[in-house]
């Protein structure tokens, strides 16, 4: 399969140029970010998270990190799918309902207790939830969770997801597509602020 | 359920960690799974066990990691990349890999007394001016809105980072927000 490199796409990593040079010498982990991203979005078996599951929790992952060419391309996916301009704007809704800033939360009882720090516990409109169903609205809820406040996750957020329906492999993905999604946005990010300095300074010289 | 003996401080000893629902028990892994590990003696680890529940996820993840962190034939040192994934780590608050990589990063630094303050005092302690950059930088890429910006690109070539060093900055911070999130929210740590 030949689809473009993602990250070099959205980061907007032209051939020939430096920082494709650069990404060359870490020739491993710029191929195996790509597998990654090609074992959670064109799975050899999607099993127990559709395709199109993966595509909601994706747009409203990018969306919860703000406007990007990431969050623009989750969209896309999305709207490709089934049902899917009514599902872009009911997780496009819910992105402006559970953005916020992180990380936060709270440590074990002890001395990092002083570190605590509260902020937004995130539950889909209560309006959205008879479209989206018991399965991505708590895939949502769990994915709000690990974008902002990780050290909050708790035995009983397994259960919630085992209750939803999510069986032991599905929450295996669903947790790999979030995290995933919090590298490559980044990795994104960071090339595209390098590559914005870089062309700044050419300009100025 | 509560756990045994979870550690409530970032410490630099070695910690277990428990899963919250069903790894796969060893005896039924298949080779599919075992590529999925990369190294077979991971099917020891409980936390491997499970996440190879998606063997192709894993093993592109796993091939990520050794790359950016033990492909030091150039770019930044391998320090300075576990620096970027402890200070990453005790920002998000994962207790688990910040033992491990701060662990790392006094092994390959010999600073191990500044690794501690960083556990101790968190993301704001000054290690002297390279170290506060990487560390700076590695928050503000953790930080969500991403905070990273020009300022961040200008303070690491101000402490000699050229462009491949940086690259390796951002790819150590970033990877560690995956790894944070998994190793946080499908089990915890013991002592």
């Amino acid at each position: 399969m030949s689809t473009k490199d993602i990250i070099d796409t959205l980061a907007g990593i032209e051939p020939g140029s430096s920082l494709d040079a650069i990404r060359a010498k870490r020739v491993q982990a710029r191929d195996n970010a790509q597998k990654s991203y090609l074992a959670l979005f064109e799975p050899i078996d999607a099993g127990d998270f559709s395709h199109a599951e993966r595509a909601v929790v994706a747009l409203f992952v990018a969306g919860l990190h703000g406007e990007s060419p990431v969050t623009a391309f989750y969209r896309a996916k999305l709207a490709a799918s089934a049902n899917g301009a009514a599902l872009v704007e009911a997780i496009e809704a819910e992105i402006a309902h559970g953005k916020t800033s992180g990380p936060y939360g709270a440590y074990p009882a002890g001395p990092l207790s002083a570190e605590d720090t509260t902020g937004l516990n995130y539950r889909v409109r209560a309006e959205r939830r008879p479209l989206l169903g018991a399965r991505l609205v708590a895939a949502l809820e769990h994915a709000h969770l690990l974008v902002f406040r990780p050290r909050d996750a708790a035995s009983a957020d397994m259960k919630a997801l085992l209750a939803a329906g999510w069986s032991n492999s599905g929450i295996v993905t669903l947790s790999q597509l979030v995290a995933f999604l919090s590298f490559q946005v980044r990795v994104v990010s960071g090339l595209r602020t390098l590559a914005a300095a870089n062309a700044y300074e050419k300009a100025a010289s | 359920m509560s756990t045994i003996n979870p550690p409530v401080v970032f410490t630099q000893d070695e910690l277990g960690w428990v899963s919250w629902i069903d790894p796969l028990p060893e005896a039924e892994l298949t080779e599919r799974h075992f590529a999925g590990l990369v190294d077979r003696s991971r099917a020891k680890s409980e936390y491997f066990r499970l996440l190879v529940r998606d063997p192709e996820v894993l093993e592109a993840r796993t091939k990520t990691d050794k790359d950016i962190f033990y492909n030091v034939a150039d770019g930044l040192p391998r320090a300075e990349r576990e620096l970027a994934a402890a200070a990453t780590s005790r920002y998000n608050g994962c207790i688990y890999c910040a033992s491990v990589h701060a662990r790392f990063a006094s092994t390959y630094s010999k600073r191990r007394d500044d690794v501690q303050r960083l556990l101790d005092e968190g993301v704001g302690a000054d290690l002297g001016e390279r170290w506060n950059a990487v560390v700076k930088a590695s928050v503000a890429l953790a930080s969500t809105p991403i905070a990273f910006g020009p300022d961040n690109i200008e303070e690491l070539r101000r402490i000699g980072l050229d462009d491949a060093e940086i690259v390796d900055v951002i790819n150590s911070a970033s990877f560690f927000n995956w790894a944070n999130r998994l190793m946080l929210s499908l089990g915890e740590p013991t002592k």
